[in-house]
């Protein structure tokens, strides 16, 4: 089965039947091919006696750690055939995922994104701010999680401006020229989480002390990245929309859930405030101590299934993240598939022993 | 030039007092480490040190609170008079010469091992000397009720206050100088990093160093004799506290289980069946921990060739089956109950697992004679040997030092 079967229905058409048949024949034949093209990722399955003979459900594929893209280079075609290297945004010093994307896989990527975002947006592309800094989209072979973000969805953005300098500040005059230009029309914004919070609502608030308002009440905000830092400072999703309408009238605003190890299937939040998986992809929870998976409401570990990777062997992932699974095809958005929610990122283990703390925890 | 010095030695002292400053003290204070330097030391097994430690191990055995720790009671036990006698009978010295303690013992105890310190503390008073113990960063509730018992058995043993002091500093390179330059001995438990980072601190150029360095070990198990076992739930306790007692990731800790014998399948199936019953009951496990576990033996599946992973169904045990003991074998290990196992058909296979000076302990369980022609052939490692259960039964040989001998002096009268 071909990608090219699966992008042509709507994403969010198919009751979870249908969806469960497209799924288990597709992943199982990426399984199949993974294994004949990626020698790593062979062995592995050796390792646990996988059978494709006996799966009647993608459920019971066998899935790997996303850490493993950090420890190895995984890849199913010749490096010549290489066209991006996608990696994820590891605070220096730590190792980073790295994704390997040939022509093909890069391209249905922004397929089945541009499938995604516009069940949201609507179709036609519009103005676009980009609520994060130029220089992080400049090595175009290399791409960062956030440079990839913002490229993938740069493709909505008719005209597009950043709205941050390379230092993070806000152009204030770009921001007010823009927005006179494109006045009364609907204007995408895109950013990741925190910096929204940390570089724009901060700075909206700031000069709305100095009488400076801005009108985004045409604007449809589209944000990633997680809430780990927000949480910190006490940020609920719910405070994060309240504020951000009280300031600029912003009030179409709609969260994301995605990895740089499968990009393009991105998760969006719907206007019931619930993360949707498309055709495209699907998410399972799994409990911690077997993998068996949860039922809905029950909080597990997330594994990503997608339908795109052909280059690499990202088909099927055990995230380190944790969520629960709220339901499926009944949404009151009147989305098809299932929708869940994230809590946020497993514990790091505490182990007793006698290693190195002492020194490590000073370095 | 004598006024000159005085000065010197004051400024000196007012450094040292600022030094002093910067630890916490939870036994003792900074007068006992600043009058340490003249108490005198004292033959090893000395009585009043016999005496106060059977008490503190009495307050230990008697106290409810201490009775939720194993590891506590296991530390009172080994303090008893009658297991201290038996100490004293192993390691005093028939010969004519004298013993004596070396001075000062700097203990820098391991930060995530609860009691630890308390042997190291126990192991330099029995040889005679003063002991200055920095103990684990994290509050241990076992630490605190170790530390009452010590302060009120000191009330009624006063002379021996100044051989104790237990505290506790952060990174502070002048705190290390400071106590290292006063140690006749240096004890440092925990990995290498620790170790080099106090090595940075120089000792005195009579002062001895014991240091207990990043080690691995093994278990190597006879299927025969397993078999022949009645009790096999006893076996799985006793392998549990090898290992997931301390998360596996102690020195000690088999990190993987060798198997010989002519029925080495059908031990395997009993074995972790009755492994498994136990962990299942008694480990706390961290969801990160599945995740961690099979990442490894992917990795370990890239990296070596036909390995075979293995699961009772869940995530509790993980085993790695492997067909050759590669080289950098010990580079992919991992803990929390992830095991290579191995078929073995001669001991000398184990030669390249046990000639490396980091292989530390094998637990067995069969017939230790067949060590013999390992250990024979010239090793670097393999510095214990002892059965199933009591990998990690701390003894003064620990480690291949022998802290009774490390931590004294031996003067010859001829």
């Amino acid at each position: 089965m071909e990608f090219e079967e699966i992008i042509d229905i709507s994403p969010y058409s198919l009751e979870k039947e249908d969806k469960k048949k497209i799924l288990t024949k597709r992943l199982v034949e990426l399984t199949i091919y993974h294994k004949e093209h990626c020698d790593e990722y062979k062995r592995i399955l050796e390792s646990i006696g996988y059978n494709s003979c006996i799966v009647t459900s993608y459920k019971e594929l066998p899935f790997l750690p996303v850490r493993l893209f950090k420890e190895l280079s995984l890849k199913s075609v010749p490096q010549e055939k290489i066209v991006k290297t996608m990696t994820s945004s590891g605070t220096s010093g730590q190792a980073v995922s790295k994704i390997f994307l040939d022509k093909k896989t890069s391209s249905n990527q922004q397929k089945a994104m541009v499938k995604i975002v516009s069940d949201f947006t609507g179709s036609s592309r519009m103005p676009m701010i980009i609520i994060d800094c130029p220089s992080v989209v400049k090595d175009r072979a290399m791409f960062s999680a956030r440079g990839a973000g913002i490229l993938g969805f740069s493709i909505f953005g008719t005209r597009k401006m950043y709205a941050l300098d390379d230092d993070m500040r806000l152009d204030v005059e770009g921001l007010k020229e823009f927005l006179n230009k494109f006045q009364g029309q609907k204007i995408l914004l895109f950013g990741f989480t925190f910096m929204i919070w940390q570089h724009f609502y901060k700075e909206l608030r700031q000069l709305k002390k100095e009488g400076i308002t801005f009108d985004l009440s045409n604007g449809i905000l589209i944000h990633g990245g997680g809430w780990k830092k927000l949480v910190n400072e006490s940020v609920s999703p719910k405070e994060f929309h309240n504020c951000l309408k009280d300031m600029c009238g912003l009030d179409k605003i709609h969260d994301y859930y995605g990895m740089v190890e499968q990009t393009g299937c991105i998760y969006m939040q719907c206007e019931c405030g619930h993360l949707h998986a498309s055709i495209f992809s699907d998410v399972i929870t799994r409990r911690p101590t077997d993998f068996s998976e949860c039922d809905f409401g029950e909080r597990g570990i997330i594994q990503v299934v997608s339908t795109i990777p052909e280059s690499y062997p990202g088909h099927s992932l055990i995230t380190e993240d944790e969520g629960i699974i709220l339901g499926e095809d009944d949404c009151p958005c009147g989305r098809k598939g299932k929708y869940f929610k994230i809590i946020g990122r497993l514990k790091n283990a505490e182990i007793r022993g006698c290693s190195d703390t002492y020194a490590a925890k000073y370095k | 030039m004598q006024r000159l010095g005085g000065v010197v030695i004051l400024m000196q002292q007012s450094i040292n007092k600022k030094v002093l400053d910067n630890i916490s003290y939870l036994v003792g204070s900074a007068e006992t480490i600043e009058g340490m330097s003249k108490v005198a030391a004292k033959e090893p097994f000395d009585e009043s040190v016999v005496d106060f430690l059977s008490n503190v191990s009495k307050r230990l055995m008697r106290s409810s609170e201490a009775q939720v720790y194993p590891d506590i009671i296991t530390l009172g036990f080994w303090m008893r008079k009658t297991s201290i006698i038996k100490l004293r009978d192993r390691f005093s010295c028939d010969d004519s010469n004298l013993h004596l303690g070396r001075g000062i013992v700097l203990h820098i105890a391991p930060s995530n091992v609860p009691v630890n310190y308390a042997y190291s503390l126990v192991s330099g008073l029995l040889t005679g000397n003063a002991n200055i113990v920095r103990i684990p960063s994290k509050d241990f509730p076992q630490v605190e009720i170790i530390n009452r018992a010590i302060k009120e058995t000191l009330e009624e043993f006063v002379e021996m206050k100044a051989y104790i002091c237990l505290v506790r500093y952060d990174r502070d390179q002048k705190v290390n100088d400071f106590l290292s330059a006063i140690a006749d001995v240096r004890i440092i438990w925990g990995g290498d990093a620790t170790i080099e980072e106090i090595r940075k601190s120089p000792l005195s150029s009579r002062a001895g160093e014991v240091t207990f360095a990043d080690r691995y070990s093994l278990a190597v198990i006879d299927s025969d004799k397993y078999i022949e076992i009645e009790n096999k739930a006893k076996v799985a306790e006793d392998f549990y506290n090898d290992t997931y007692l301390t998360d596996q990731n102690a020195c000690t800790s088999p990190r993987i289980v060798v198997w010989t014998g002519s029925c080495i399948t059908k031990a395997k199936d009993l074995f972790w069946i009755h492994l498994h019953e136990v962990v299942l009951k008694k480990y706390t496990f961290q969801p990160i921990q599945g995740i961690n576990k099979i990442t490894s033996a992917y990795l370990m599946a890239v990296h070596a060739d036909k390995v075979k992973i293995k699961q009772n169904g869940d995530n509790l045990i993980v085993r790695v089956q492997i067909t050759e003991i590669i080289d950098d074998l010990m580079d992919m290990k991992d803990n929390s109950g992830y095991f290579f196992e191995y078929d073995c058909h001669e001991i000398l296979e184990l030669y390249n697992l046990c000639n490396d000076k980091k292989c530390q302990t094998i637990g067995y369980i069969g017939d230790k004679d067949m060590f013999i022609p390992l250990i024979k052939s010239g090793i670097k490692g393999i510095d214990r040997i002892v059965p199933v259960g009591q990998t990690m039964d701390f003894d003064l040989i620990w480690d291949g030092y022998n802290l009774s001998e490390r931590l004294t002096r031996t003067i010859s009268i001829l």
